[in-house]
């Protein structure tokens, strides 16, 4: 195929991943918006204020960027992991495998469909945020690149996800028993400064601190961990997730018997 | 003419250890309309899904117009349309999404896909139903809607796994039709079917695959001259006898106005009908009483 061919391929998955969770969009979009807008009210305006100040900010303030991260993680994931699954369970999967698409025209269209998800989703999240508190991004680029490399990264791995799923229970299995307790554990609510010296190391192998602090020194300017760190473990997460996919699109791993 | 398919010693052996296909040779020539048949586990599947790439050989080689599946995968791809035998599309699209889309997947633009999309869709009487989510078709319609999916990209090799199965018998008919019409256009057309009329009145050439071997490989006029005997039921106007009998053939009384007629190889209906004749019957109708190709079919198996 052309590459002006590949793009159409690309184009095609894009819009079809994104009219799809908008078409289901009381699944998709509508409960984190909830969610997110009762830990706004519980977390931030109630308890909030009588927690006082986290790391120089309202605890209001310094809760709402882990949870925006948090609901992009979830949604990119989510809606990779769903959507591919869901083509492998239905064996709509393969009107894309006999298709002459490059593997990474799949894996690409796929991504930015969870991405859009991320994003969006995240977007919403940030929107409700205001009604609570109000947000002056310090660092856009860091932001922006985090936010960005973030839900590529829980996309890819959505796909891994996908990919080795047999059922339904599979898909819910790593957003629900990893990804949920490890952003709770990763500095969403509490800055890691507050914990013993032996629970700070733990929590910092803990890859979400890093993702969530490196959001958090794009919005608000302070971060427990250093920022460039963040930076290369996502990269280098990202990376590795990308090549794991690209071997099992290529190896046809429970994709092709 | 050029080669649509030619695989050449093909061999798969899944996971569990099961040899489906234990070096198989085959080979189609451009704008044939080819049947392959056998069994219900024969590897008609397995074939098919290695040549679509759903499913991976473990030796051998296959060329779709001269495009290796090994080396040259996407041009091969684009090659071929596939209908496979189970329902393979989402339950949540329309009728229109899906062939639309799949035209995407083939990196034809939005445009052209609609042309396509509205052309296929009214030949398969589908058009009035475009807008309905798969999910709601019935299965004729379903099968209807793979088919139309899989020539969206206009393929030179259509492959189609049992496309009449479930199918009420006027449906099938037009499919006939309509797939005859693809092949005459210039589509080479390779079919599994179980029902071997189907094959018979279609196809040119057949292949018979039975435990993962090609048992028989040749024109479907070929074929059909190895057949021994046949066997006619006849229909009489008047009454006929228990005891009827017919000097130099086998009959068999089934009722007062019906019976069975063996057709050795070498003898003539016109032989019957002069013996009839001296009896003062008169037939009033005839018929196969099997397919010849299912004759063939099963006495081909049996021998293996």
């Amino acid at each position: 195929m052309t590459l002006a061919e590949q793009w159409v391929a690309f184009y095609t998955i894009v819009r079809k991943e994104i009219r799809r969770f908008l078409r289901i969009w009381m699944q998709t979009l509508l409960p984190p918006a909830i969610t997110m807008s009762l830990y706004f009210v519980i977390f931030g305006a109630l308890i909030g204020s009588r927690i006082g100040q986290m790391g120089g900010f309202s605890y209001m303030e310094f809760v709402v960027p882990g949870l925006i991260m948090m609901s992009v993680i979830t949604n990119a994931y989510s809606n990779v992991v769903s959507s591919f699954f869901g083509a492998k369970f239905q064996r709509f999967v393969e009107e894309i495998l006999v298709s002459p698409m490059s593997n990474n025209t799949v894996l690409w269209g796929f991504v930015i469909g969870g991405v859009a998800r991320g994003l969006l989703v995240g977007l919403i999240v940030t929107m409700l945020s205001l009604f609570f508190t109000s947000l002056n991004i310090q660092h856009v680029g860091v932001t922006i690149a985090i936010v960005l490399m973030t839900s590529i990264m829980f996309s890819l791995a959505g796909f891994i996800n996908a990919v080795f799923a047999n059922n339904f229970d599979d898909v819910s299995i790593v957003p629900v028993f990893v990804l949920t307790p490890l952003t709770y554990l990763g500095g969403v609510f509490y800055s890691i400064d507050l914990l013993p010296d032996f629970w700070a190391g733990v929590s910092r192998l803990n890859p979400m601190l890093y993702i969530v602090n490196a959001f958090r020194y794009g919005v608000l300017g302070v971060s427990d961990v250093n920022v460039t760190t963040a930076f290369l473990m996502v990269g280098g997460f990202t990376l590795a997730a990308y090549a794991y996919c690209m071997y099992l699109l290529s190896s046809g791993t429970r994709l092709r018997q | 003419m050029a080669i649509a398919l030619q695989i050449k010693g093909l061999r798969k052996v899944y996971d569990n250890g099961f040899e489906a296909l234990k070096g198989i040779d085959l080979e189609v020539k451009e704008g044939d309309f080819f049947a392959l048949l056998g069994p219900n586990g024969a590897g008609k599947s397995t074939t098919i899904g290695i040549v679509s790439s759903l499913v991976k050989k473990t030796a051998g080689d296959v060329h779709v117009f001269g495009h290796s599946i090994q080396t040259d995968l996407a041009a091969a791809k684009r090659q071929i349309g596939v209908v496979p035998q189970e329902f393979n599309f989402s339950n949540f699209e329309s009728v229109w999404d899906i062939v639309v889309n799949q035209a995407g997947y083939y990196g034809l633009s939005r445009a052209i896909a609609g042309e396509r999309a509205e052309k296929y869709l009214k030949k398969l009487g589908l058009w009035d139903k475009r807008d309905v989510a798969s999910r709601m078709l019935s299965g004729g319609m379903k099968r209807r809607l793979m088919i139309a999916r899989a020539l969206i990209h206009e393929p030179r090799l259509l492959i189609l796994d049992e496309p009449t199965a479930g199918v009420d018998i006027e449906l099938r008919r037009s499919m006939w039709e309509f797939l005859t019409e693809i092949n005459r256009s210039g589509t080479t057309i390779i079919l599994t079917t179980h029902y071997l009329e189907e094959a018979e009145s279609l196809c040119r050439h057949i292949a018979i695959i039975d435990g993962g071997n090609i048992v028989e490989n040749t024109s479907m006029k070929a074929l059909l001259k190895q057949l021994q005997k046949e066997v006619f039921i006849l229909d009489t106007r008047d009454t006929i006898s228990p005891d009827l009998a017919i000097e130099g053939f086998d009959t068999r009384y089934l009722d007062e106005h019906m019976f069975e007629l063996v057709l050795n190889k070498g003898s003539s209906l016109n032989d019957v009908f002069s013996a009839l004749a001296q009896q003062n019957m008169v037939i009033t109708s005839m018929r196969n009483k099997a397919n010849r190709l299912e004759e063939l079919f099963v006495s081909l198996l049996a021998a293996k």
